[in-house]
């Protein structure tokens, strides 16, 4: 018996939560792959100045800063739960007899 | 030439039975009345044959005779064993390990006479 | 300069001021007002504690040092925090529902609230804090050292050492004062809180200012300043790639895993919405806190002399310009950072000591003294005064232990390294942690598995080598343990080349990873281990958020979704849908109202009982930490494994109760056969050997004719003293034979004690052997009622065995009499030798003999007495420690006439009865 299943398509204001919470799990990987730009530009071989570096890794900072802030405020917190896909329920195959 | 016996026994009176009818029949005889240096008193005196009781003070006359089986010196030495526990299960030990001789007490005079001349033929 | 004397006071007036706010806090939280106090900004602040002295001072130094590579160790933490619906969400919820206190106690939690667990993170939490709790002390006496110049310190601030002692000692008082004030089950601390959050304000505020100071006061503007920056001595912009990973990994991790960072961001948490406000609030401060790094490390570089300490650059460079009042702030921005870090660190190594080690150390101890006392009234109040106890031993312990470190290490080392050390040391728990509450796999012996391998690799690679060669021999850091090339600290493997510390954080996270999967892949959880890993994994589907305004129809919605379970999709249908038509809703979901989940009970109940279906809707309505589905699985697999267990127990037992029972019979047979055997084999030789004896001579005296007169009369005397000697035996056997059967009937008479031991010496010497008896015929002027011959035999016996076998060259009894309790108490003691202590009880069983010495018995004597002494309802027993050989008796004074059949009990010689007949 399984519970039956969720409806195909969702209204708008689901929706926009769902996408809201792709977003913010997706922050902190942006927030990676910029942050290891750098890395990347720097291995050129040609040293870029300290000064557009700090810039640069303080400009991400502060673009992460106001995408978090603006997600806060797009998330509704009601509807935090139940939106993680539920474990596969173990199997009975491994019981001990 | 005499031959010579010893009597390991500690029963006094049993010992001075022996003795006497076998020195009558022209043995010489010697006697030992414990266990534990029973095995000393026969390599000192190698006697010709050894009368061993069963149960001695301080050691088993089974013991006793299990070292003599294990000595070469001794492996061929003449054995009667006297028991006055009648069990078959003694007999059978003691011919396992290889008792010359097995009698019960109380014994006949003339079957231990008997015994010793079967067991040292002139 | 100022002059030291300001300094104390103004650190003694914010120290006090910190007090002051925290015990208002205290109290305002106490009388219900502290609503102001769980705000998200708090909370946002009292997250700087990630901010320590190691930042506020040693980033700049840092940076002098290796440029831009400080920002990782604020890199990390932001995108934590960012990425907070990941991870920290789930952490958070997790440390609500199940009140987990710390680091500790959630990995142990997880993992079947295993103890081995939360001891070995617990030792592992304070290993990796104490150097930096040791840096926090050190960075306070170097600000003051700084401020003050060397030459110029004075009481009570006499050296370094006394400093650091004394700012332990303050930091100890404080947290003992605010941090076990009360037990409180969530183990929030408002107080603490809000003195770390301004605390939090001062040290940023003080950053700042001395950032503005040399942006736009020494450098006068950014264009300007980025130019300096630019042309300064720092090297260009070329980090080293794999350093920048791996710190910004690890001290992402530790900043989830410090327990002082897991005691802010977890276990302080009011309410999981400050965690959003945090998101984006938190990086914020991270970033202002590293902004002006790299123009104070510039500047300082540009103006202070060389040689001085970039570490102190926040302070030493206003002091050189002059700025004392600025320079003031700086001091008090670093005092905060240390103090609020080693305030919160030792809160919560003291709140894992106390939960992990001491309680349940004392609770084993206690257990063991007097067991299922705990459920006794007074033991909570008791654990409770023990645990405040414990918290407050364990903060002054964590102290000293950093002082100790501080002093030990001569504070040396550059703040940086000890600070990255003690952070791979907590990234070792970040495996279980994560493993933990995203996959319902991770079993307890694999996270411990994990965290051994992971802090055996720090230790050897990290920690030991950081000591240079003080610990670890210059050999073993060249040529490796053992001289083994491959166990080189620096390059596991062989794989040389790497980054002394990325080479430890690759080996040591990437072992302890591959130990905790593998060995997770391969063990099997307990019920307990599997239970909490469904709670900890799917703590989203089973918990409700504190609000619950989302209540209603989700709600509703999983009660569907279980009454669809047990009712069948169609029924349940059906039923929700009249619900919610008597409700006038369309749809199948109706409101739950307590009228319609009383009707969904009922409903239930008719195809489950009624408790179980009680259970259920309240589950579901309540808040059930696990689904009711995760629960009646686990219970049900529970179940069976106990059935389970419990039929190849039931089996077992009867099994081996059988077994025990064919053991004990055969035994007792076999017992019954040797002993019989035994018997008969001495009866047989007690026979047969004066029987010997009669026929060898009575042969002898037939046979031998001639024999003179003397030797005549010796073989016929032998032949007399064999046949009483036979006689004898058997009139013993039969007596023996006679009493063990009961069949003796007891002559009872009155008669004096005295008169029956006078009878017996007298017959006992009679035969002459020289004996001096010592007695007291008053002591033994008592009348008894018994049979008096019996008792007589006894004594007799007694005795005839001091004489045969008492050794002394003046062989001597006492024979003393007393009364106890309406019994008789005669002691018979010689000045022998005694019987050794082996044979004490074997002398009453039947044929034994101690000595070789032919005493002319069979060894019956004293089981006889034995016997008798039973049948007169008395007792005979060797009485050791006499300084010779004794024998105590003791009888009623009146005997009872058991009668001949009842037998009474006789010793555990007698278990085995033997058959009368062999006797006789």
């Amino acid at each position: 018996m399984r519970p039956p299943a969720p409806p195909l398509f969702l209204e708008r204001r689901s929706y926009r939560q769902r996408r809201v919470r792709d977003a913010a799990r997706l922050l902190p990987l942006l927030g990676v792959v910029l942050w290891l730009m750098p890395l990347m530009f720097a291995a050129d071989g040609d040293p870029a100045p300290t000064s557009r570096a700090m810039i640069y890794i303080f400009g991400v900072w502060l673009g992460l800063i106001a995408a978090a802030a603006a997600l806060t405020l797009g998330l509704d917190p009601a509807t935090d739960d139940s939106a993680q896909p539920a474990d596969t329920p173990e199997t009975t195959a491994d019981r001990p007899d | 030439m005499t031959k010579s016996v010893l009597i390991i026994e500690d029963e006094p009176n049993i010992v001075e039975a022996i003795r006497f009818f076998l020195i009558r029949d022209g043995w010489q005889v010697a006697s030992h009345g414990t266990g534990d240096d029973a095995l000393e008193a026969i390599r000192a005196q190698a006697p010709d044959l050894v009368i061993l009781d069963v149960m001695l003070p301080g050691r088993s006359g089974m013991d006793i005779l299990a070292d003599l089986r294990a000595d070469p010196a001794t492996v061929a030495l003449p054995v009667l064993m006297l028991t006055a526990r009648g069990q078959a299960r003694d007999r059978d030990l003691a011919e396992r390990m290889g008792v010359s001789r097995f009698m019960t007490k109380p014994f006949s005079n003339a079957e231990v006479l008997d015994a010793l001349r079967q067991l040292m033929p002139d | 300069m100022a002059t030291m004397n300001i300094l104390v006071a103004v650190c003694l007036a914010y120290v006090a001021l910190l007090f002051g706010v925290a015990f208002l806090a205290e109290r305002a939280a106490r009388n219900g007002r502290g609503g102001w106090l769980s705000s998200p900004v708090v909370y946002t602040l009292s997250l700087s504690i990630y901010c320590t002295a190691w930042t506020f001072y040693g980033a700049v130094g840092y940076a002098a040092r290796s440029g831009l590579e400080y920002l990782t160790i604020y890199l990390g933490p932001t995108l934590v925090m960012v990425g907070w619906w990941w991870g920290l969400r789930k952490l958070v919820r997790i440390g609500r529902t199940q009140r987990i206190t710390s680091v500790a106690d959630l990995i142990s939690s997880r993992y079947g609230k295993s103890g081995a667990l939360a001891v070995v993170v617990t030792l592992l939490a304070i290993l990796g804090s104490t150097p930096y709790i040791a840096l926090q002390l050190q960075s306070v006496t170097l600000s003051f050292a700084a401020f003050a110049g060397e030459d110029s310190l004075t009481p009570p601030f006499g050296d370094r050492n006394a400093t650091a002692f004394w700012v332990a000692v303050g930091l100890a008082l404080f947290t003992i004062l605010f941090g076990t004030r009360n037990l409180d089950v969530n183990e929030r601390h408002p107080g603490v809180v809000i003195a770390i959050a301004l605390e939090a304000v001062v040290k940023l505020c003080a950053l700042l200012a001395v950032g503005v100071f040399v942006v736009w006061g020494l450098a006068g503007g950014v264009p300007q300043m980025l130019a300096r920056i630019d042309a300064s001595a720092l090297t260009a912009f070329q980090p080293d790639g794999g350093r920048w990973v791996a710190l910004t990994f690890v001290s992402a991790a530790a900043f989830l895993t410090l327990p002082r960072m897991f005691q802010v961001l977890v276990v302080e948490n009011a309410d999981e919405r400050h965690l959003r406000t945090a998101s984006w609030a938190f990086p914020a401060y991270l970033m202002a806190m590293s902004l002006f790094v790299v123009p104070i490390a510039v500047t300082g570089l540009e103006l202070m002399p060389a040689g001085s300490n970039p570490d102190l650059f926040v302070l030493t460079l206003p002091l050189s310009q002059g700025r004392e009042g600025l320079a003031m702030l700086s001091f008090i921005g670093g005092f905060s950072s240390a103090t609020s870090m080693v305030i919160v660190a030792s809160i919560a190594l003291s709140t894992m000591v106390s939960n992990h080690i001491v309680v349940p150390l004392w609770l084993w101890l206690r257990g063991d003294q007097e067991q299922g006392a705990l459920g006794a009234p007074g033991a909570g109040g008791d654990l409770r005064q023990l645990v405040l106890l414990a918290r407050r031993l364990s903060i002054a312990g964590v102290l000293a232990l950093g002082y100790l470190y501080f002093r030990l290490s001569g504070g040396g080392a550059a703040l940086a390294a000890i600070g990255l050390i003690s952070f791979v040391a907590v990234a070792q728990f970040l495996p279980a942690l994560l493993g933990g509450i995203f996959w319902r796999g991770a079993t307890r012996t694999g996270a411990l598995t994990g965290l051994c391998a992971g802090f055996v690799i720090w230790l050897y690679c990290l920690l030991l080598p950081s000591f240079g060669a003080g610990i670890l021999p210059q050999a073993v850091l060249e040529n490796g343990l053992f001289g083994l090339t491959w166990l080189r600290p620096e390059a596991l493997f062989g794989i040389a080349g790497l980054d002394p510390l990325v080479h430890a954080i690759l080996w040591s996270l990437g072992l302890n990873t591959l130990g905790f999967v593998i060995v997770s892949l391969a063990s099997f959880p307990t019920p307990l281990e599997r239970l909490q890993g469904a709670q900890f994994v799917n703590v989203f589907q089973h918990s409700q958020t504190a609000q619950g305004w989302s209540g209603g129809l989700a709600q509703t919605e999983d009660l569907m979704v279980m009454a669809q379970r047990i009712l069948g999709p169609a029924s349940a249908q059906d039923f929700f849908q009249a619900e919610a038509a008597r409700q006038g809703l369309k749809g199948y979901l109706p409101e739950p109202t307590p009228e319609f989940l009383q009707r969904l009970e009922r409903e239930l109940a008719g195809s489950m009982g009624a408790a179980t279906a009680h259970t259920m809707v309240a589950q579901s309505m309540g808040r059930a930490m696990v689904s009711v589905d995760d629960l009646m699985r686990v219970a049900d697999e529970t179940q069976q494994m106990i059935e389970y267990q419990g039929q190849l127990e039931v089996k077992s037992t009867e099994l081996a109760r059988t077994a025990r029972q064919l053991r004990a019979a055969n035994e007792s047979l076999t017992q019954i056969s040797v002993q019989k055997d035994a018997f008969l084999s001495q009866i047989s030789h007690e026979l047969r050997t004066p029987m010997t004896s009669i026929r060898a001579f009575s042969e002898i005296l037939r046979d031998s004719g001639g024999m003179d007169e003397a030797a005549r009369q010796k073989y016929a005397g032998i032949i007399h003293s064999e046949a009483i000697r036979l006689t004898r035996l058997l009139d013993d056997l039969l007596d023996l034979s006679v009493l063990e059967n009961g069949q003796v009937s007891l002559n009872l008479r009155e008669g004096r004690l005295s008169d029956v031991i006078d009878q017996a010496i007298a017959a006992a010497t009679a035969a002459g052997t020289p004996l001096a008896i010592r007695r007291n015929p008053l002591a033994a002027a008592i009348t008894l009622c018994t049979d008096l011959d019996r008792l007589v035999q006894v004594f007799i016996n007694l005795i005839a065995n001091a004489q045969k076998y008492c050794d002394a060259p003046r062989p001597e009894l006492t024979i003393a009499v007393s009364v106890r309790r309406g019994r008789a108490i005669i002691d018979f003691v010689d000045n022998g030798k005694g019987v050794p202590r082996a044979q004490q009880e074997m002398i009453f069983q039947k044929f034994a003999r101690v000595s070789d010495m032919k005493a002319g018995g069979a060894g019956l004597g004293l089981a006889i007495c034995r016997e008798i002494m039973a049948r007169l309802g008395g007792t005979i027993a060797y009485l050791p420690g006499q300084g010779g050989g004794a024998f105590r008796v003791t009888l009623p004074l009146r005997a009872a006439d058991t009668g001949p059949d009842r037998r009474p009990d006789r010793g555990p010689d007698h278990a085995v009865d033997l058959p009368a007949e062999p006797l006789v």
